[in-house]
Parts: C-alpha cells; structure tokens; sequence
C-alpha cells in the first residue's frame, strides 16, 4: 500500500446521501479476476448514458470539479459488501472521501485499501460543499497525523477520528501484512521463548 | 476492581498463550501453529506472496490437500472437468515452489482436510488452527482454537504465521444426561441449532462441556464441533480429557517419548477454570433430543423426525417470506410430518460424518439389508486412511451387499462443486453440513441427518425414525 501523507487538494462534491455501493460500482462488473481496473466503471450509471456517451451533468464529467477528495452526502457505500466499491474509488485516484457518516463495511474495505474515510459533522459538510460550488479551486488539506480536515479559503477546520492501528498503517503504508512483518522480531522471539 | 481469582476461559488460556503482541488500541498478533490449506481458497494467496516477493514464513507448519474439486470415482484418471483440474494442478504448483507439503490425489493420506488434520495427529490439545475454511472448527474437538479465514489472511499467516485479530466473545454450551437409543452427536448439534437458530452463536467462540459430550468419542466430538460455524459461531471446542489423549496418542505427527510428556503435562492444564466468566451460558438436556432432521434451507430449520414441520403463523411476521420460500424450495408444506417422505438420494460423508466410526455404524446396521430399490447410495470416506481401514475390517464387503456405493476419498456431494451433484429436485437425505438452496446441485434437495438416519432412509427408501428399526 502506498504512504499516505498530507493531501492538500481540490474536491469533487456529491452532494447525495445514502450512495450505495451498486451505484460506486454497479454489479455487472464485478466479474473481473484481479483488483485494478474498475475506475473506469466508478459511478457507471451516473457517469455515462445507455450509449456510453459521458452524461455532461455529472460532477466526475465536468472539468471545474476535480481532485483526490471525493465529498458525498451522508450514509456513503451502504448496500452489498463488495470490496470493489473501495477497489474502484482507489483505482480513479481518490485518497480521501469525506462524509457525514459512512457505512461500517464500506469504512474498512477502505482503510484496508489505503482510502481515508473521513468522518465530519453536518455542519462541516454542508461548508465544504458551499465553499466548493461558490469557488471550484477552493482547497481543503487532510493532515492525517493531526486528525484535522481544513477548508483553506474559510480556515475552518475540524478534528476526526480514526482508529490507531488503522492511522498507522495508512502513515506508514502498511496493510496487515506489512504491520505483522514489522514485528517479525517479535514473532522469531516468541518462536524461541514459548 | 479485578478480581484476583477470576478464573479464565479455556479459550482465553489457549488466546493468551499465543499472543506474539498485544497493545492498546491494536488488534492482537496472534500467533496460529498450524495453517492447513486447499485447492480453492489458496491460489489467490500465493499470487499475492509472489507479487509482494515474500516465501510462505513456516511452510513446514502449512500442510496441504486436494479436497473439493475431487472426482470420487477414478481418482487414478485425470480429473475431467477443466477448471476443476486446472485448480488442483495449480495447487500442486504452488506446493512445489513453496515448499509446502502437499497430500495430493493418490496420496495414502489424501482426504478432507478436517478429516486428516486429526487423523495424522497433526490436531493437537492446546494449538491455534486456521484454515480456509468454514469447518475448521471441526479441530476445535481436541481442545485447540480452530476456525476459517478470508483468502486475504491465508496469505497473511502464509506471510507470517500469525493474524491480526480481536480477541472473541465466549459462549459456554453444557449438554448434559444421557442419549436416548438411536440418538447420537449429529442430532445433539443439529438439536441445539435449532433451538438458538442459524445466527445464535454469531461473534462467539463457544466451548461445548456437560456429561454428556465428555461421553463422547473424538470423532463424535468433531461432529459437534464441525458444525458450530452454522450457529454462526467464529468456532467451537471441548476441553481435552482422557479421550483426547488416547485419541492422539502414537498418531504420525503426535509427539513422542519425551515430548509427549511434556505436552501432555501442558494439555493437562486446558480447561475452563471453575470462576471463568462466559458471556454466554446456555444449557440442554440430552433426554430432549429425537434423531432430528432438517425440513427447510438453513441449519436452523431441523425439528424431530417424528414433528411436524412447524407453522409459517408462528413464525416472527418478518420471517414469514423467507420461512416460505424455503418450504417452497424443499416441496413441503408447514404443519405437516416429514415421516414417510420418499427419498432419491442418501449421501454418507463430509467433514462431518465420513469417519471410521460413522462407517462403522452405518455398516453395522445395514448387515443383511438391502438398500431400498428406489434409492441411490453414496458412501464416499473422508480420507484414503479412511477407505483403508473401511477395506481392512471388510465394511466395503457390507456396502456391496446392501447395494451401497462405497467412493473414494472427498468432499464429494457435500458441496456442487465437483462432479457429485443432487440431480434438480431430488431430495437427498445427507449427513453433511449445509442445506442451503443449492448446496448439493442447482435446486436439489437436502435434509440433514445422522448417519444411521440416513442408513434408515437407505434401506427404507423414505424419512423413517431410526429407533424403530433397532433391536
Ligand atoms: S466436506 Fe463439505 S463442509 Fe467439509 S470441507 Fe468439504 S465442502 Fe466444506
């Protein structure tokens, strides 16, 4: 998994709440056999008509709006459990989504793919999402250590949380893997001492 | 205030034991003795070992074998369907370059890979198991901490030997009293599945104790344990006693001389201290328990072979939909008996009952019978050693007489993956785990069973209650 370190970016705003995760990725294309490849298929349905010709009203098609943080509404990646759904936002080149709640399954398929689910208060989304559509180069920084999101042009900022396991995998770009092959010192000793 | 003399869990000592690392905030590193591995949940970990240039960590702790793509008919023939081949080559492949010992087809130790664990002595009291696999909690049986993982942590332990983990919530299951005539370990687990329901036992690690399952053989126990996955349960295990040790004892990986008396000193101290706090405690008695069987498409759904299958109206209303859609599926109506159904199909065999002494059983009771005309039979035996010794005491003499069908070592009709599958719409009275739509072939029919149930079913060729075909 790669480093995350802090993201200072512009944001691409989906203001709808309850995104499932057949939407993120619809089902028929979960047949591929490896993990890469499914950005292209990042909000199908939403992104691209029954002809396949980019829909130009979706924010993904539209030049203003772009950048490594997705922002959506409230209750992101709730429905089917399917991993792809994080395989896919991961794929397009997102870092970050921020939301006022996510579902439980989606949060760790997330963390567990080097994606940072931010969690925010209403408050705090419905300011991103202002200062987005009343200026498209407005930046927010994601400072992972200090568990602060900030709003560049308004400086507002707000604290999240994250498990402590977790934050240090995506610091250190580790999976669990990685984390128990850091350990492997510890693992040998036991070996020895048991 | 902790209490000073608080007690611990047999699973908490066993846990304990094996924490490599433990910190606030962090799951636990724990560390698994033994990792045991098949041809279908294993390639996708190996591809990741080679894609992150790491070798398997313990490979002489990882022991392989072929189980559930596996014909049972001419296993010395190449297997015919492709990707079913293809998987089981990919797996003799991938033992090759890792360096893991592989019990392959043609193997004299060939077999379910819960049959063989135990029956090589490589199940042992006191270790962490894992598998993946749902039935590892057959293992749970000697006393050790065994369950099913995710292909991504088979390659983690591949990786590492060890998984990051929290630590479960503990169930204590007592059964206690005696069995009645014809009632045996397959329907005391189908029994107390039905009470607590297919989800009864979700997030707990459950140890079974009571005088009655401390009467039971090892290989009854595996039964029981076998099937605390389908309660939902992370895994299930006994306490080691006597019967454990005996059990192991000389057995090919067992330890020896000297070892063995210095394991067996340690597995004297895994039990659940007389203060342990459970989270959960559950009691039954084994007067209460009837030769059971299931009537619809989950484990939950089994009743006494004398009930009538229950009624939709007294299910919770929100249940209703999907109570009917499983008699829909199984051609049964509520309120009505499943005694004196005609049955297709009776398959003896599965992780859960293909043992030595389920074939014994069996064969005992049909000496002199004949399987009834309208009926097919499939004996199929968990292992090579399985059929050797089933060869050896002449049961496959008993088999042929009755008009049974006596195969060689697999999963076979446990699951529709291999080449043994329920024709649509057949019922099949099974001694296997899961009636799931589906399980034994698109839209067959399944009723779980003990092994002499079925034998009844064999040679009566319909639901029939065992008890009254005893002498
Ligand atoms: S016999 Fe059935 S339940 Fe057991 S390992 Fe094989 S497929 Fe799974």
């Amino acid at each position: 998994m790669k480093k995350f370190e802090t993201i200072t970016s512009r944001v691409v705003p989906l203001p709808i709440e309850n995104i499932d995760t057949d939407q993120i990725i619809p089902a028929r294309f979960l047949k591929a056999t490896t993990r890469e490849g499914f950005g292209n298929n990042l909000f199908r349905d939403w992104r691209y008509d029954s002809n396949n010709e980019p829909k130009a009203d979706f924010v993904m098609n539209n030049p203003t709006y772009s950048g490594k943080i997705l922002v959506a509404g409230k209750n992101f990646g709730c429905g089917s459990s399917r991993e792809h759904a994080a395989w896919a936002i991961e794929d397009y080149g997102f870092d970050v989504v921020i939301s006022s709640f996510f579902a439980d399954i989606f949060k760790g398929n997330a963390l567990n793919n080097g994606v940072l689910p931010i969690q925010v208060s209403d408050e705090f989304l419905e300011k991103v999402f202002e200062t987005t559509f009343s200026n498209p180069n407005s930046e927010i920084t994601v400072d992972l250590e200090a568990q602060t999101v900030t709003i560049k042009d308004s400086g507002d900022v707000e604290s999240f949380e994250i498990n402590p396991y977790k934050k240090s995998c995506l610091i250190n770009g580790y999976d669990d893997i990685d984390f128990i092959l850091s350990h492997v010192e510890d693992i040998t000793y036991f070996e020895k001492t048991r | 205030m902790i209490h000073q003399n608080q007690g611990k869990t047999l699973v908490e000592k066993i846990w304990d034991d094996h924490v490599v690392k433990s910190e606030e905030g962090f799951p636990d590193i724990l560390y698994i003795d033994t990792h045991l591995i098949h041809e279908v949940t294993s390639p996708q970990a190996f591809d990741g070992l080679r894609k992150r240039g790491l070798p398997v960590f313990r490979p002489q702790q990882t022991v392989a074998t072929a189980d559930h793509n596996v014909p049972t008919l001419n296993q010395h023939l190449p297997i015919a369907e492709e990707l079913s081949r293809y998987q089981v080559d990919m797996l003799t492949k991938n033992c090759a370059e890792f360096g893991v010992e592989l019990y392959g087809l043609g193997h004299p130790y060939q077999g379910i890979v819960h049959v063989i664990g135990p029956e090589l002595g490589i199940t042992q009291p006191g270790k962490t198991m894992v598998c993946g696999d749902s039935h590892t909690s057959t293992h749970g049986a000697f006393g050790a901490i065994a369950f099913g993982i995710g292909t991504s942590q088979v390659e983690q332990v591949f990786a590492t030997q060890c998984l990051l983990l929290q630590k479960p919530k503990t169930m204590k299951i007592e059964v206690n009293g005696e069995l009645g005539k014809g009632v045996g370990a397959k329907d005391i687990i189908l029994y107390i599945i039905a009470q607590i329901s297919a989800a009864g036992g979700t997030g707990y690690f459950i140890e079974y104790a009571g005088s009655t399952i401390r009467s039971l053989s090892m290989e009854e126990r595996m039964t029981i344990c076998n099937m605390s996955i389908e309660m939902g349960a992370r895994g299930g295990l006994i306490a080691p006693d006597q019967t454990t040790f005996d059990y192991v004892k000389g057995r090919q990986f067992a330890p020896k001389g000297e070892d063995w008396d210095i394991a067996l000193d340690y597995w004297k101290t895994l039990y659940s201290d007389e203060h342990a706090k459970f989270d959960a405690v559950l009691e039954f008695h084994a007067k209460d328990i009837a030769p059971m069987i299931t009537y619809g498409t989950n484990p939950g759904m089994g009743m006494g072979i004398n009930d009538n299958i229950p009624s939709k109206l007294a299910q919770p209303e929100t249940e209703q939909p999907s109570f009917q859609k499983a008699l829909d599926y199984m051609g049964f109506l509520d309120n009505q008996p499943i005694l004196g159904k005609p049955v297709d199909y009776v398959f003896i065999g599965s992780c859960t009952n293909s043992r030595i002494e389920d074939l014994r059983e069996v064969a005992d009771f049909v000496k002199g019978k004949q399987k009834d005309p309208n009926v097919e039979v499939w004996i199929v035996p968990g292992s090579k050693q399985v059929e050797a010794q089933a060869i050896e005491e002449g049961l496959d003499q008993i088999f042929q007489s009755a008009g049974f069908q006596l195969r060689e070592p697999g999963c076979s009709a446990c699951l529709g993956m291999n080449e043994d599958k329920i024709p649509a719409g057949k019922y099949c009275v099974s001694t296997s785990n899961r009636n799931f739509e589906g399980r034994q072939g698109p839209n067959a029919r399944t009723m779980l069973v003990s092994p002499l149930t079925a034998a009844a079913a064999a040679v009566t060729g319909k639901i029939t209650d065992v008890r009254e075909l005893l002498s």
